[in-house]
């Protein structure tokens, strides 16, 4: 059954690019205000499921073709690989370092590796979101 | 700060994540699991010596200190859990090498199992009750997993009643725990234990404890053992053996920490409430065994009795109790993970679950059979094999403490466990065979290897119980006295 949905593929066209960019935002503004890995994956992990829901699974697979059990499985990845990085530098395990770097064109710039820990919690959520929502939907 | 003390639980999760990047290479899947869990075993062992010579270890994560901060404690008691725990894993892993069958393989079994262990790992070492909360989680999220995978019917309808429980009980436990830190405001183990002591254990919070004894009882399967029968025994056989030689320990873990050091001061209620339910709970485990007519009924009972048998050590709670209680504990994992291993074996062979069914299994598996004989004289503690120190120990520690019913109970449940286990021997491996040696399917090689293995431990625990004296002595003496545990980590 063709469902007209034309007012849907319309507004997800203009919508899904601030619903992505509200979840990058929230990403990155969890460093010192409410958000985070979590809630920017949540946010990016659903701003994906409504691309599934308005086009059909192979266009969207066409475009991103990502396993996305693989996904979660790199973020935890990610997480676990910054916690256990500071066990080399002779620290307590989960430590987190940062530090302000000049950029050339940007200007000084404040780095830390709390953000590749969230990195990593932001795709394991993505993942596991996007995985149970694909796996419900799979089975007719 | 020693960071190898997070290794334990850290190597299997990493190790798990990149082998779902390895799904279809199952040979690599097989080698790199089996090679971490002897690196985790050796690990654990090199960790229990250090605790010999330097003491309680502890590691703040990210180094925020005690009580503010998560931390991983390493005392002898939990480093020789997490050494018996990964021993069994290693063991279990050779059995399913050749048994699990490839099904089982594709989807994820071995990530699953190491999710699994790194959840008792965590379980065992952390020193933070919330975060004994989520070591709970994760362990039991992979048993979740691995009680359903295969997809059969009966599978689906025990491991939703499973789920179901489990989630109750979860539940529970974090109501417990708002209760603690409404009551102690802070949810550090030694700190808990700090403020239990100085607010005296009021009945407000004996009342809190008896909430954490009910909602460790269901998951140690003390007296709320309904689930337990049912759900053990639909899983692939070398699932079964994980989950009876680990999650129901890690449940006697949590209710020794429990009452050993956070809630140690109102024994008269809190201990006679568990002697009565280990009490109750070893008269039903031997109902449950003499009842069963399969051979998996059977198996199950006969974990609820041990878990019944080690918890009198507990509810005594004198020294030498608490050490036989270690022992048992010891015994208890490496055993009934062989019972159940052999169990599925016999299946697997015949296609019966029934006992008399089955006849005359050891004129075509000699070694199979005399193997099942030592895993019984060692469960009714037969000495010199590992059932018989601990049993001992627990024994002498309930006439110093003058609890004779327990006493009794304790020991009229070996005859019974003798009994039910010698009454599959007689009928299953005595008699006339009735498959030809030709017609008889061969036991893989790796499950051989797996079961002589186990008989080496049993036996090496039995004999060697007194190279094994220093470390249960010592984890014993820190159980006794929690101003050990605490100053090691409050003052540290």
């Amino acid at each position: 059954m063709k469902i007209n949905d034309v007012i849907l593929r319309t507004v997800v066209k203009g919508v899904i690019f601030i619903i992505l960019t509200l979840g990058v935002y929230l990403f990155f503004s969890g460093h010192n205000a409410p958000g985070g890995g979590f809630i920017g994956g949540l946010v990016l992990g659903s701003g994906l499921v409504l691309l599934y829901i308005t086009y059909d699974l192979e266009t969207v697979h066409k475009k991103m073709p990502f396993d996305f059990k693989k996904v979660a499985g790199l973020g935890v990845l990610l997480a676990t690989g910054s916690a256990i990085g500071s066990i080399f530098f002779d620290a307590p395990f989960l430590s987190q370092t940062d530090t302000y770097f000049t950029f050339p064109i940007l200007g000084e710039k404040h780095l830390t590796t709390v953000t590749v820990f969230e990195a990593g919690v932001a795709l394991t959520v993505i993942g596991t979101l996007v995985t149970i929502i694909l796996s419900i939907s799979e089975d007719e | 700060m020693n960071n190898l003390l997070v290794l334990p639980l850290i190597i299997p999760i990493i190790t798990a994540v990149v082998l779902v990047f390895l799904k279809d290479h199952i040979v690599l899947q097989r080698i790199i699991s089996f090679i971490t869990m002897l690196f985790v075993t050796v690990l654990s062992f090199i960790l229990l010596n250090i605790v010999q010579t330097e003491g309680i270890l502890r590691l703040d994560f990210s180094g925020w200190l005690p009580p503010f901060g998560i931390l991983f404690v390493a005392d002898s008691f939990a480093m020789i859990l997490v050494l018996t725990a990964s021993v069994v894993t290693t063991i279990c892993l050779l059995y399913a090498f050749s048994t699990i069958g490839n099904r089982h393989e594709k989807m994820f079994f071995y990530p699953f199992v190491l999710f699994l262990i790194a959840g008792v790992n965590g379980s065992f070492l952390t020193g933070d009750i919330f975060n004994l909360f989520v070591c709970f989680e994760v362990m039991l999220l992979a048993s979740y997993v691995l009680i359903a995978l295969g997809g059969e019917k009966r599978q689906l309808r025990e491991s939703l009643k499973y789920v179901l429980i489990n989630v109750v009980a979860s539940w529970m436990f974090l109501v417990a725990l708002a209760f603690l830190y409404g009551t102690v405001k802070t949810l550090n183990m030694a700190h808990i234990a700090v403020r239990v002591a100085e607010a005296g254990q009021d009945p407000l919070l004996t009342t809190v404890s008896i909430l954490f004894l009910i909602v460790f009882s269901l998951k140690a399967g003390l007296l709320l053992f309904f689930w337990l029968p049912g759900s053990y025994s639909v899983p692939p056989t070398v699932v079964q053996a994980l989950f009876a030689a680990l999650l129901t320990k890690v449940g006697i873990y949590a209710l020794i920490r429990t009452f050993t050091l956070m809630f140690p001061l109102q024994q008269d209620v809190t201990h006679t409430i568990i002697g009565i339910m280990a009490g109750v709970t070893i008269i039903a485990g031997c109902m449950g065994a003499l009842s069963g007519r399969d051979i998996y009924t059977i198996a199950t009972y006969n974990v609820i009795i041990g878990v019944g048998f080690i918890l009198i050590g507990l509810a005594v709670g004198t020294e030498t109790a608490m050490t036989g209680a270690i022992y048992y504990l010891i015994h208890d994992m490496l055993a009934k993970a062989l019972l159940f291993l052999l169990v599925g074996m016999m299946f697997y062979i015949t296609g019966e679950s029934v006992v008399k069914k089955m006849s005359g299994l050891i004129k075509n598996y000699p070694i199979f059979g005399w193997i099942f004989f030592i895993v019984m004289l060692a469960l009714a503690g037969i000495p010199p094999l590992s059932g018989f120190v601990g049993k001992v120990l627990i024994g002498q520690g309930a006439i110093e403490a003058g609890s004779y019913i327990l006493l009794a109970l304790g020991f009229a449940s070996s005859i019974i466990v003798l009994y039910s286990l010698l009454r599959i021997f007689l009928a299953s491996f005595f008699g006339e065979t009735t498959i030809s040696l030709e017609d008889s399917k061969p036991i893989p090689k790796g499950a051989y290897w797996s079961f002589i293995l186990f008989t080496i431990s049993i036996v090496f625990v039995g004999m060697g119980a007194e190279s094994l004296a220093v470390y249960v002595k010592d984890a014993a003496e820190t159980l006794m006295n929690p101003s050990i545990y605490i100053d090691a980590i409050l003052k540290g």
